[in-house]
């Protein structure tokens, strides 16, 4: 395999990583949707899953055309899914749905933080938390990509985890500096997610590819941004930082919590059981 | 007389433009909201004309987007064109600047808040803009939600005159 075949590849599943980790935290959200404790709250939090969403499928449809440029070797060597190597073995071109419907959970890149369940509404705003304070130093770092269709993704999705970092944020700080039982709660919360947030800026073998490249984001600049971030928050909610967490990790190399089998099992259900059916 | 005989130029395309509405603040058309970025016309070997519309999201997964593209193309077929491209581009990004100011006219007449520009700063808390409202103009009025029924628009509530009302968010 040559270097610059290497590096397509590399990047097709750094686009993935991306892309996943939107799809499934979008998904997660998107759970909230009628369940909601007040009804703008409910509109708040799925206003955010659709941005998820939406940044997802152009992630999604320039990871499918990096896919379908591949070679034939190429492609049958990425995933494991049989569905997906059956579209291969034919021939097929892959849109961005192949890429969201038809993978199995050792396709997915996510982290595990995003595929975590919403528990309730203390779990939820720490995950959604946790994460747009990454998200956000990672889309503004991305917009200095060498690739341009990334930089443009990053730009336009800036503007949106702007509103998701502000939003998670001050319900941290509501809960936190709230009532001595939002107090607790939105604490357990931030303690029992803490494990998830070491691989949020752990480099995968795609993430050193790419940075050498000038394509992706040095994930080692965000720590310190985020931890920054995240402390001023935890502060002002009265709350504290989680101290000596095991960091838990996996997503990156393809290796999920058991909640992602159940994710994908209502999210991929009507394409699996009915294939290419449209709404 | 068929539009292959016809020679189109730019300005007659934007102008067929100006009848698509956005479905969801149905007294903008697209070029208030300024998402119009390029009207491309090139003839094929045969003599057919082929349009491309191209159009910039708003928000990444507003769901606008594929009704707008529909209503172009709408518009184009009603005017006899068979080859219509509707393109998406996402750099630069919309901004609400892109707005024109009879679409901010048309907005506050309409009953939503304009966007404002004002500096902001993007990590900020608990923070509030000073949005007169739409019906009193009065600008003792309170942030209810950043978010609204659609991702460009958030929740007031006016305290003068106690009705809700909507802000289309400067973005
Ligand atoms: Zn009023």
């Amino acid at each position: 395999m040559t270097n610059s075949k290497n590096m397509s590849i590399q990047k097709l599943l750094y686009t993935l990583q991306i892309a996943d980790n939107a799809l499934i935290l979008g998904h997660r959200i998107s759970e909230w949707c009628g369940h909601g404790p007040v009804l703008e709250q409910d509109i708040a939090i799925t206003n955010t899953a659709l941005d998820h969403l939406g940044q997802a499928r152009s992630l999604y449809q320039y990871a499918a055309t990096q896919f379908n440029a591949l070679n034939q070797e190429e492609k049958k060597g990425l995933f494991v899914s049989s569905a997906l190597q059956s579209l291969i073995a034919q021939g097929k071109l892959l849109d961005e749905d192949d890429l969201a419907y038809l993978r199995d959970g050792w396709d997915f890149r996510n982290v595990w933080l995003v595929e975590q369940p919403n528990k309730d509404w203390a779990y939820t705003v720490a995950r959604s938390f946790l994460y747009d304070c990454f998200n956000y130093f990672f889309y503004t770092e991305l917009r200095n990509s060498k690739d341009e269709t990334l930089a443009a993704i990053a730009e336009k999705s800036l503007k949106e985890v702007t509103y998701h970092i502000r939003w998670s944020s001050e319900w941290v700080i509501r809960l936190g500096d709230g009532t001595e039982e939002s107090h607790k709660r939105m604490q357990q919360a931030i303690n029992d997610r803490w494990a998830y947030t070491g691989e949020l800026v752990k480099m995968s073998e795609a993430d050193t590819a790419m940075l050498a490249e000038g394509v992706g984001v040095d994930l080692n600049a965000i720590a310190s941004q985020w931890q920054e971030r995240v402390a001023s928050v935890i502060e002002e909610a009265t709350l504290t930082i989680p101290q000596d967490t095991w960091m838990q990790e996996g997503g990156k190399e393809g290796r999920h919590t058991e909640h992602l089998g159940y994710i994908l099992a209502e999210l991929q259900f009507m394409q699996r059981a009915y294939p290419n059916m449209e709404w | 007389m068929s539009t292959t005989a016809r020679n189109i130029s730019k300005e007659q395309v934007y102008e067929w433009l100006s009848s698509v509405t956005d479905p969801e603040v149905p007294v903008l058309t697209i070029q208030d909201l300024g998402i119009v970025r390029d009207v491309l016309i090139d003839t094929t070997d045969n003599g057919v004309p082929e349009v491309t519309v191209v159009i910039t999201p708003t928000y990444s997964g507003c769901p606008a987007m594929d009704a707008i593209a529909m209503g172009i193309r709408m518009a184009l077929i009603g005017k006899g064109f068979r080859n219509i491209k509707v393109e998406h581009r996402l750099s630069p990004a919309w901004t609400t600047d892109w707005m024109s100011e009879e679409g901010k006219r048309k907005l506050e007449q309409y009953g939503i808040a304009p966007p404002i520009r004002k500096a902001v700063n993007p990590l900020g808390l608990f923070e509030e803009d000073n949005v007169p409202c739409p019906r009193c103009h009065s600008t003792d009025t309170m942030l209810v939600s950043q978010f609204g029924p659609t991702s460009c628009k958030a929740l007031y509530k006016c305290q003068s005159c106690h009705e809700p009302f909507e802000h289309f968010k400067c973005h």
